[in-house]
């Protein structure tokens, strides 16, 4: 038998982060969510493009029919996940297109490729087919956290197997199993780069199979907290990027995705999704599609009283309400508390319940208690006055709060000498939590980076 | 708790857009949030925050200065006792006596900056910040018991308006704002603010003051003379004075004299992460080899004065805890903060030593690293970016 030897696999610790524990998490069992009556494309999901839509409401689509185009790369395709009928384009002000709805069939019906195997595919033809086929917003790039430009070659192509976010969905449950499907994907995009791919896995557990028998990639193991999971620590450890460079990322369910077209010729959007969070009656995981309604999956498994809906995860994921749609980027639902209750005296109160990085309150003499959190600001935006508290979260050979000043003033001279190029705004999303001053960090660095990647076209 | 929310809400109106004080509307806001937490929740980004905020923060360093400050409480009364004569008062009295001393100076500090805070909030539009709350306790605890009311009310007037406001306030001051009041003082009235009259409140009951027949001078003035003799009040010899200067049993501004009351609240501030360790730690490993150099190069009874010693005199101890780990006007990044806690250290001793003309260095010695501390971080950073630029290309 053949084996691939993998070379220099790298094994790196993490040090600076934090874990924060939290009722709710997801327990290993696959559910099916409801049938989706709809399903829902939402351009916001995609930073940075121009919509062009290629259907109107009444057409007939299949799966994997392209729904809308960007304008700045017109091969780049964005498909339907089920068939159906265009049911509502809806759009918001200035005509901005919010979702592009689709009453599904009860059978799918699939638009057909004809791949051939992919090993005897070049990179443009990987690329040719993964644009046309609506693959291709799967596909992300650092610098600008924004989908992959089909017109640059990355010089790596990353995939973190885990993450490690409050009450994230585990990829080694997700995936066990899909290891056709996830080698196949490997061997696609491994067409788009010279460089290599590497695989990070955790490092103080074992991976499933389908990540440790993956071949042409180099396994990267890494331990430590949030953000070790996180694509952007990964790179910065393993194989920063200069001014210029840039690599590539995938989600590892996304890879497995990619992996089932090459093998079927077909946009097959199912998907697993996990519905974590303290107001889950039953956390567990959900066999869904791709943009199916949150509906769907919540479907009675929620407690009484006021909550917020997340797509995706606590620290990054976009708010929606229970009637909305999972994002295309996200693989998990969190649900919240919240509750809008002033806090008399809450300042200076010992607020036993809450949870802080910060040994002025108490939770750091439990250190394991998994918390119940809600939405509250718990103070108000001010200047900056506290500092190093960035740098305690922030695993990178950064400054962080000079990064954001700089961001703030618009010096896009301090921007990329501090590094702008390597982070996301998901990278400063424990920033964010621990910031005595409230600043709203993640959208600071999404401004930044829009800023650079707009100067840059 | 619920009539303050009654009362609040029946006011509010009248401070909201359109309402008769709508311009007013941030003296509302400070008392609004200073009673409640708003509920408001995120809005963008992550969807759970920490539990901290800056009241929260602040709150903790007065916490911290609460030993400092009831030590210095008993402290005047104590010294005034001994000064009188009648070193067999009770701990009552001399309570009491230190409490009607020094409230009042924390009162007119706390009354005047909170005025101008509120003023600027007010002109301004913007909320009123908690930064005033840690420096308002800070200015009493930096001068000596002596001070006219007046000149608090006017130091803390000149600190708030010059040394914050017009940088923009809370957040923006180059130099610490306690210890610009100080400077102000200090540069203003010197004969208030030094010699051997001014430690020591001698006020008798009658009302007059008691001009002689004690020593008023501090360790430092009398470490001219001697690096191992030093009376107290009533003329009589410590006998351990290491020990009496770590209790705190001296002459000295309000709050600096107990060394063991400072390292309390340095304890609590550490612990808490809300002041940098190693901005303290820097700073005494700098004074203490300052003093040790001193010692190896001895040409006068002040460079014998024991480096150990040198940490317990004056207001070094209340200096490193409490003024040059203000995070606003000391280094920001952690390399800068070694840096800076140690030139501190350094130039606490040098001033102290070389010019006993100032009663104390470590205040000079902190505004000057004050200063400094933008240009040691901008190195400190200058070197980060030319390391990832190298990294980089050698990646490459």
């Amino acid at each position: 038998m053949y084996i691939e030897t993998i070379t220099m696999s790298k094994e790196i610790k993490i040090k600076r982060g934090k874990d924060i524990r939290l009722v709710g998490s997801a327990d290993k069992i696959n559910a099916n969510a409801l049938h989706a009556e709809t399903v829902a494309l939402k351009p916001s999901d995609f930073i940075g493009i121009r919509p062009k839509m290629l259907v109107k409401e009444g057409d007939v689509v299949k799966a994997g029919t392209p729904l809308f185009f960007d304008k700045n790369h017109e091969n780049v395709k964005f498909v339907a996940p089920l068939s159906g009928t265009v049911a509502e384009i809806k759009r918001g002000a200035k005509r901005v297109i919010l979702e592009v709805i689709i009453k599904a069939d009860k059978e799918t019906v699939y638009e057909k490729h004809n791949v051939a195997d992919v090993k005897g595919m070049n990179g443009e033809q990987v690329k040719e087919v993964m644009m046309a086929s609506g693959l291709w917003p799967m596909v992300r790039q650092r610098p600008f956290d924004v989908i992959a430009n089909p017109n640059e070659e990355p010089k790596a192509i990353f995939i973190s197997a885990f993450d490690s976010s409050p009450l994230a969905p585990d990829y080694d449950f997700i995936l066990h199993g899909q290891d056709t499907a996830f080698q196949a994907g490997i061997e696609a995009i491994s067409k788009l780069t010279a460089g290599k791919v590497h695989l990070n896995v955790r490092g103080n557990v074992k991976a499933d199979d389908v990540f440790i028998n993956a071949k042409g990639v180099q396994i990267n193991k890494f331990t430590g907290p949030h953000p070790a999971g996180n694509v952007g620590v990964q790179m910065h450890h393993v194989d920063p990027i200069g001014k210029g460079e840039s690599i590539w990322f995938v989600n590892p369910q996304d890879v497995a995705t990619i992996g089932k077209f090459f093998i079927s010729g077909q946009f097959d959007a199912s998907r697993i999704i996990a519905l974590a969070g303290s107001e889950v009656s039953t956390p567990k995981y959900y066999r869904t599609v791709l943009g199916a309604p949150a509906s769907t999956i919540l479907n009675g498994n929620t407690k009484e009283g006021s909550k917020r809906f997340i797509s995706g995860n606590i620290l990054t994921g976009t708010r929606i309400e229970d009637n909305g749609y999972v994002g295309f980027y996200d693989h998990q639902i969190s649900v919240l508390p919240e509750n809008h209750e002033p806090e008399f005296f809450g300042w200076i109160a010992p607020n036993f319940g809450k949870w802080s990085a910060s040994r002025a309150l108490f939770s750091w003499l439990t250190p394991n208690k998994e918390y119940k959190l809600d939405t509250k600001m718990n103070g108000e935006e001010r200047a900056y006055v506290v500092t190093g508290q960035y740098e305690a979260v922030f695993p990178f050979e950064i400054y962080p709060q000079q990064l954001v000043k700089s961001i703030m003033i618009d010096d896009v001279e301090s921007m990329e000498e501090l590094g702008i190029y390597e982070v996301a705004p998901e990278d400063f999303a424990l920033c964010e939590v621990v910031c005595t001053s409230k600043m709203p960090v993640q959208s600071i660095v999404r401004n930044g980076l829009e800023k650079l990647r707009i100067e840059s076209l | 708790m619920k009539i303050f929310r009654n009362i609040l809400d029946s006011v509010k109106p009248n401070f909201e857009k359109g309402g008769k004080l709508e311009k007013y509307y941030p003296a509302y806001d400070a008392f609004e949030t200073f009673l409640f937490v708003p509920g408001h929740t995120a809005n963008t980004g992550a969807h759970i925050r920490d539990a901290i905020d800056l009241k929260r923060t602040m709150v903790t360093v007065i916490l911290a200065m609460v030993p400092a400050l009831l030590f210095g409480i008993w402290n005047t009364g104590y010294q005034h006792f001994l000064a009188l004569g009648q070193p067999d008062a009770t701990f009552l009295e001399m309570i009491t006596f230190g409490a009607i001393k020094v409230l009042p100076i924390v009162v007119v500090s706390y009354a005047v900056g909170l005025g101008v805070e509120f003023i600027f909030g007010i002109i301004n539009g913007h909320s009123i910040n908690e930064g005033f709350l840690v420096t308002g306790m800070l200015i009493p605890l930096c001068l000596p018991v002596g001070i006219p009311l007046w000149m608090v009310a006017v130091a803390t007037l000149f600190a708030v308006v010059i040394g914050k406001e017009v940088f923009g306030g809370t957040g923006m001051n180059i130099i610490n704002v306690a210890l610009t009041a100080r400077a102000f003082l200090f540069f203003a009235y010197p004969t208030l603010m030094s010699g051997d009259k001014v430690w020591i409140d001698t006020t008798l009951a009658s009302g007059e003051t008691m001009a002689d027949g004690y020593t008023g001078a501090t360790l430092l003035a009398q470490s001219t003379e001697s690096a191992t003799t030093y009376v107290n009040a009533a003329g009589v010899q410590y006998t351990d004075i290491f020990s009496s200067a770590f209790m705190g049993t001296i002459p000295g501004s309000i709050g600096e004299t107990s060394t063991l009351a400072i390292l309390l609240g340095a304890a609590l501030l550490i612990y808490t992460g809300i002041a940098s360790w190693r901005i303290i730690l820097s700073g005494v490993v700098g004074a203490f080899v300052m003093g040790l150099i001193f010692n190896a190069f001895a040409v006068n009874p002040f460079m014998e004065v024991p480096a150990i010693n040198q940490l317990v005199f004056g207001g070094f101890a209340f200096g490193i805890v409490f003024m040059a780990t203000d995070p606003v006007t000391a280094s920001q990044t952690n390399r800068g903060k070694w840096i800076y806690g140690f030139l501190i250290g350094i130039f606490s001793i040098m001033i102290r030593v070389f010019n006993p003309a100032y009663p104390e260095g470590v205040m000079l010695a902190i505004l000057f690293m004050n200063i400094m501390a933008p240009l040691i971080d901008h190195y400190v950073i200058q070197g980060n970016i030319s390391k990832r630029l190298k990294r980089v290309k050698v990646a490459a």
